[in-house]
């Protein structure tokens, strides 16, 4: 048992006092808790130290403790270190930024505001940005629309849809994402934009297609008829002996100019429907007519 | 707060004309009050690191001037790590694992 307050100061037993004192300064800066401020266990050994040096170096003390009249266990004087002061915080005269001078300047702004301005942590930062999705008529894809929505936090948003507006285009919404922290600037809002399909109209490219039903006696002996446009109706020459199939041009009435696009076209696919009942005077004209007007719409697909 | 006087009869030894080139190696920052300098707790505690230092550990004035920066900036270092760490542990789970993939590959 003896040995132990020698082998904490790693000495003989019979060291003399010069290498007591030389020994424990030497393992006292190597040790001192204020020299390791992170190390949790160099205050153990400390004041293990301490604790022997403070027998042996008291020749009384370590006569009565070679005699075994005290025991190693040494009186800690309860204490604190300097380091506990120091680690409390960032905002005190001592603080010192100039190890991470170079790290960086992220690093540098947030610490130097903290220390020098006694502020509290001032991090400059860019909101994040948020991810939308909705959906749109086809035409208010088409001629464009301003579309009024409420976020999630409440707040009204005008989002204004360019004309031609593609199904899942992602309008990005400057500075309409999460705020900004420390006066960084606000992410933004990433809306994708769905378009619902029309029952009529059908999109392509530039230009709208439309399929138009027309009567028999239209397609064959030609009519003005009324379509549907994408901005309104409009009336339409078809042309006598048209066919289902044919497509019929109007000029400037698909997508808008927008930009430098010019504007498209809608195509108007004509559909001859025959008449939903069964017509006694049309059947006997025909089987009077195909007598010696027959023809055959399938030349040419045989083999 | 703390005074002089006090300070002094605290460490044995210490002598008032050592305690102000401390204060005006700026190793110590005490406040300065109409009746003299004015001890703050980590002022009283930094007073003590130097004392030891000085006593016990035998360094010089020299050693010191080297020491003192060096310990400060460890001290701020320590403060602004422990400052990332309480900023890295409040993100999301999956932002942390991002961070720690990061950190692994740059200690590669």
């Amino acid at each position: 048992m003896t040995e132990k307050l020698y082998e904490v100061l790693g000495v003989k037993k019979d060291a003399s006092k010069a290498e007591i004192k030389k020994a424990h300064r030497l393992h006292a800066k190597k040790h001192h808790p204020d020299l390791n401020p992170g190390d949790k266990a160099s205050e153990k050994t400390f004041r293990k130290i301490q604790a022997a040096y403070n027998v042996l170096s008291d020749e009384e003390k370590r006569r009565q403790y070679d005699a075994g009249e005290i025991d190693a266990e040494g009186k800690e004087t309860p204490r604190q270190f300097y380091r506990e002061y120091a680690d409390a915080g960032g905002d005190h005269p001592y603080a010192s930024s100039a190890g991470f001078d170079d790290l960086g300047d992220i690093f540098s702004d947030i610490f130097r505001a903290q220390q020098h301005g006694g502020e509290k942590a001032h991090i400059r930062m860019q909101g994040g940005d948020i991810g939308y999705r909705m959906e749109i008529s086809f035409l208010e894809a088409v001629n464009g629309a301003t579309k009024r929505v409420t976020m999630p936090d409440g707040k009204t948003l005008d989002i204004t849809i360019p004309v031609g507006h593609r199904d899942g285009q992602i309008l990005r919404l400057r500075g309409k994402g999460m705020p900004g922290l420390g006066g960084g600037s606000a992410g933004d809002a990433h809306v994708e934009v769905h378009i619902k399909p029309h029952r009529t109209f059908r999109r392509q490219g530039r230009d709208i297609l439309v399929k138009l039903p027309v009567a028999l006696n239209e397609a064959v002996l030609g009519a003005k008829v009324h379509v549907s446009t994408v901005r309104g109706s409009i009336s339409m020459t078809i042309p006598p002996g048209s066919n289902t199939g044919d497509t019929l041009r109007i000029k400037g009435k698909g997508i808008a100019a927008h930009g430098k696009n010019a504007a498209g076209d809608q195509l108007v696919t004509l559909s001859v429907m025959l008449p939903k009942k069964s017509d006694a005077m049309l059947e006997s004209f025909l089987e009077d007519w195909s007598k010696d007007h027959s023809y055959d719409p399938r030349q040419g697909m045989e083999g | 707060m703390m005074g002089e006087v006090e300070i002094l009869s605290r460490y044995r030894g210490l002598r008032r004309k050592t305690l102000h080139v401390w204060v005006e190696r700026g190793w110590v920052i005490p406040e300065r009050g109409l009746s003299g300098y004015q001890f703050r707790e980590i002022d009283v505690a930094r007073v003590g690191l130097i004392y030891e230092f000085s006593t016990e550990l035998e360094l010089d004035e020299d050693a010191m001037d080297v020491i003192l920066p060096l310990l400060d900036q460890v001290h701020g270092l320590r403060y602004q790590l422990r400052c990332l760490a309480n900023a890295v542990s409040a993100q999301p789970e999956d932002v942390r694992q991002c961070i720690a993939r990061t950190l692994a590959k740059s200690e590669d």
